[in-house]
């Protein structure tokens, strides 16, 4: 099961791309509230977006994006782009989605 | 103006250089965060590391709600008419790590970008438009009550 919501919705000539993704986003200054312990830092470092084989959109985070990050941006494309999101996190994890703008 | 940003991309260095030997940050960290901006503690630091002195913009406009009632959602919206923007930054003033998002903007790409963002305090959300060889800013202010990185 793909952590990720992906949406691109063609306006004119522009794609507008929604993506919600589901990650615990740990800035590591967190204390947990029974230990006491800091909560290791987790975030999402990198996000890249391609449509086609064109990049759309990079995003490099820290971790001050909220939990279950959300990121919006539009491209100039057209219906049918096979648009692909990818994201690294701080501990290399890795998880990718992929739609056709409609 | 070239003098002035290669000292202060040397500055940054150095400190990245120092937290090293410090054993601060693992050499890799460093590396992947383009020079520890993400790591930078102050506005000033985080500008320092990205090497940008900004000059303030009317052409960039920040959607963000003035009041936020849960710091840890702070919906923030960047968009600018500067011609040739490639690059988008959000920084938040009075958060430990003040840097929080760089958005590339690719080929095509609208110059803007939406994020939610955590907020430990009221504070000044900066945000950052990069084009050509020149950096911008704006700044407005979002009051939160209740802060986004208490445990």
């Amino acid at each position: 099961m793909s952590s990720i919501k992906l949406k691109a919705k063609v306006e004119g000539d522009t794609v507008e791309v929604k993506a919600l993704m589901t990650h615990p986003m740990e800035t590591g200054q967190r204390k947990d509230k029974k230990t006491g312990e800091l909560v290791p830092a987790h975030w999402i470092k990198e996000i890249i977006v391609t449509a086609g084989d064109k990049t759309v959109m990079t995003a490099n985070w820290g971790a001050s994006v909220s939990k279950n990050p959300y990121l919006a941006f539009s491209y100039k494309g057209k219906a049918g782009d096979k648009i692909k999101l990818s994201w690294t996190d701080s501990k290399g994890e890795k998880d990718a989605a992929e739609v056709d703008a409609a | 103006m070239k003098r002035r940003t290669f000292l202060q991309g040397t500055l940054a260095a150095g400190v990245a250089g120092l937290a090293v030997s410090a054993g601060l940050l693992t050499p890799r960290m460093v590396m992947a965060e383009g020079g520890g901006a993400f790591d930078a503690k102050t506005l000033d630091d985080a500008l320092k590391a990205m090497a940008l002195t900004p000059e303030e913009s009317k052409d960039i406009t920040i959607k963000a709600p003035e009041i936020a009632e849960n710091g840890a959602v702070v919906p923030v919206e960047i968009t600018t008419t500067i011609a040739d923007a490639k690059e988008i930054s959000i920084l938040v003033e009075n958060n430990p790590t003040p840097l929080a998002a760089t958005f590339i903007l690719g080929e095509g790409a609208t110059a803007g970008a939406s994020t939610r963002i955590k907020m430990g305090k009221t504070s000044n959300v900066v945000a950052l438009v990069k084009a050509g060889d020149k950096a911008y800013s704006a700044k407005q202010e979002v009051k939160v009550t209740i802060g986004g990185c208490g445990g």
